[in-house]
């Protein structure tokens, strides 16, 4: 019988051994430990014991019949990797390649970035398009706004500089000595919008009710157009 | 240092090298269909992964594949300075762990004395009849179950540990990092691992596991 606490002819006690068994096993033990470990094994029967079992433990655990998969796992894997793969296939087909999971990470990402940039281009593209198409010239106030009901027969006055048009004789003509006469008609078609003080009645502001909740600054485009259009009838 | 003598028997190793190398690269870039044939060889391993740390069938079959499944989602993040298994395993630990606190499994009552830190001493039981399992038991399904149960009554932070040390074979390096404890504790634990489960099967003796076995007899000091 082996005196467990003491050393076994050897400078370990079999707790020092026990300790480092494990790395005894592994090979992470310096050379004079190794050797010492030895010198132990040959002298105690229990501690040789315990090294075996646990490198049996060892050998069993990492075999690799150890590692088993229910039957039919591979099967329901490969299914459920099918499945993910044709779900990206068809999620791929309904958004734009470019931003797919398929297209490549680095691509979507900068394309991610770009789909509001290319938006508001575009949105702003769009507002200057229709700006341009339907006002000819910029020069207009704030404050301008189309008039309604405006007699299309009716003579108006227009001169340089300004882009409103009168009733003949408004303390409010730009430019007196280029006064020209042309029917309100023309003048609408011209981009030319009526003086807010001497047609003041045919303003949407004389028309409160009718467009009362609506933005005063709405799209003048649009209405000038519109009125482009009953104008014309 | 030297193997001091021990024989594993490594699992699979492939697709090792090369031929996974480029298999990785041909998912990355887009052939995704190859996905599965990169990770079959790794499927019992992510797979045993799973099992060790919830301890239920279909539990672990249904996190090995959701593993698998964020794997092939984040492919293109994988670099190739890493292993691929390891890198597997990682994310098959994470789903498991996360899966584990989530559902709050309950685990089985270890053997090992809680009261005890990890750096305390421990004494091997004694046994008087111990005999060594030979490799070859394994093909035999009882003991394979013997040796799961085993594995699954020690508390989980050795059953990890023991289970990507000597089951998946990662280095203590890799271990630590999957477990994101470190390098001494990796030790530790699997010390106590190793010789809780050498307790265990030489228990299965005394109990009769696997007397019906005509195993040698081992070392036999008492």
């Amino acid at each position: 019988m082996v005196n467990h606490d003491a050393t076994n002819g050897a400078a370990l006690k079999c707790e020092e051994v026990w300790r480092q068994i494990s790395n005894y096993i592994d090979g992470d033990v310096d050379a004079t430990l190794r050797s010492g470990m030895e010198e132990h094994f040959r002298a105690c029967a229990r501690c040789a014991s315990v090294l075996a079992g646990a490198r049996n433990v060892v050998q069993l655990y990492g075999d690799e019949l150890m590692l088993e998969v229910p039957a039919g796992f591979s099967q329901r894997l490969e299914r459920r990797l099918e499945d993910k793969f044709e779900r990206e296939m068809q999620e791929a087909k309904k958004s734009p390649v470019w931003i797919s999971e398929a297209a490549g990470s680095r691509w979507s990402s900068w394309a991610a970035w770009m789909m509001p940039v290319a938006a508001v281009v575009l949105f702003t593209a769009a507002l200057a398009l229709v700006d341009t198409l339907t006002f000819h010239s910029p020069a207009k106030s704030i404050l301008a706004e189309p008039g309604h009901n405006i007699p299309p027969d009716m003579l108006v006055v227009i001169s340089d500089g300004s882009k409103v048009f009168h009733v003949a004789g408004c303390p409010y003509i730009h430019d007196k000595a280029t006064e020209r006469t042309i029917t309100a008609k023309q003048a609408i078609h011209d981009g030319y919008v009526p003086c807010s003080r001497c047609m003041r009645q045919y303003l949407k502001t004389s028309f409160v009710g009718r467009h009362d909740s609506e933005d005063a600054n709405a799209d003048a485009g649009e209405e000038a157009e519109e009125a482009l259009d009953w104008a014309g009838r | 240092m030297s193997d001091p003598g021990i024989v594993l028997n490594n699992p699979e190793q492939a697709p090792a090298g090369a031929c996974e190398r480029d298999l990785i690269s041909s998912v990355q870039n887009g052939q995704r269909e190859l996905f599965y044939e990169l990770v079959k060889p790794y499927e019992r391993r992510v797979y045993a992964a799973a099992l060790a740390i919830l301890r239920n069938e279909h539990d672990a079959e249904d996190a090995a594949q959701e593993a698998m499944l964020k794997a092939f989602a984040n492919i293109r993040q994988f670099r190739a300075e890493a292993r691929f298994s390891t890198w597997l395993i990682q994310i098959t630990v994470n789903e498991s762990l996360m899966r584990r606190r989530r559902e709050r499994t309950v685990v089985m009552e270890p053997i090992d004395d809680r009261r005890e830190g990890e750096d305390s001493d421990y004494a091997p039981r004694d046994f008087a009849d111990w005999r060594e399992i030979p490799s070859e038991a394994l093909e035999r399904k009882e003991v394979r179950q013997r040796l799961s149960n085993a594995l699954g009554t020690l508390d989980p932070k050795y059953r990890e540990v023991f289970m990507l040390r000597d089951m998946q074979h990662l280095n203590i390096q890799e271990t630590a990092e999957v477990l994101g404890i470190s390098t001494a504790s990796v030790k530790t634990r699997l010390l106590r691992a190793r010789l809780m489960l050498r307790d265990l099967l030489a228990a299965g003796w005394e109990q009769g596991w696997f007397s019906r076995l005509p195993f040698e007899k081992g070392n036999k000091p008492w």
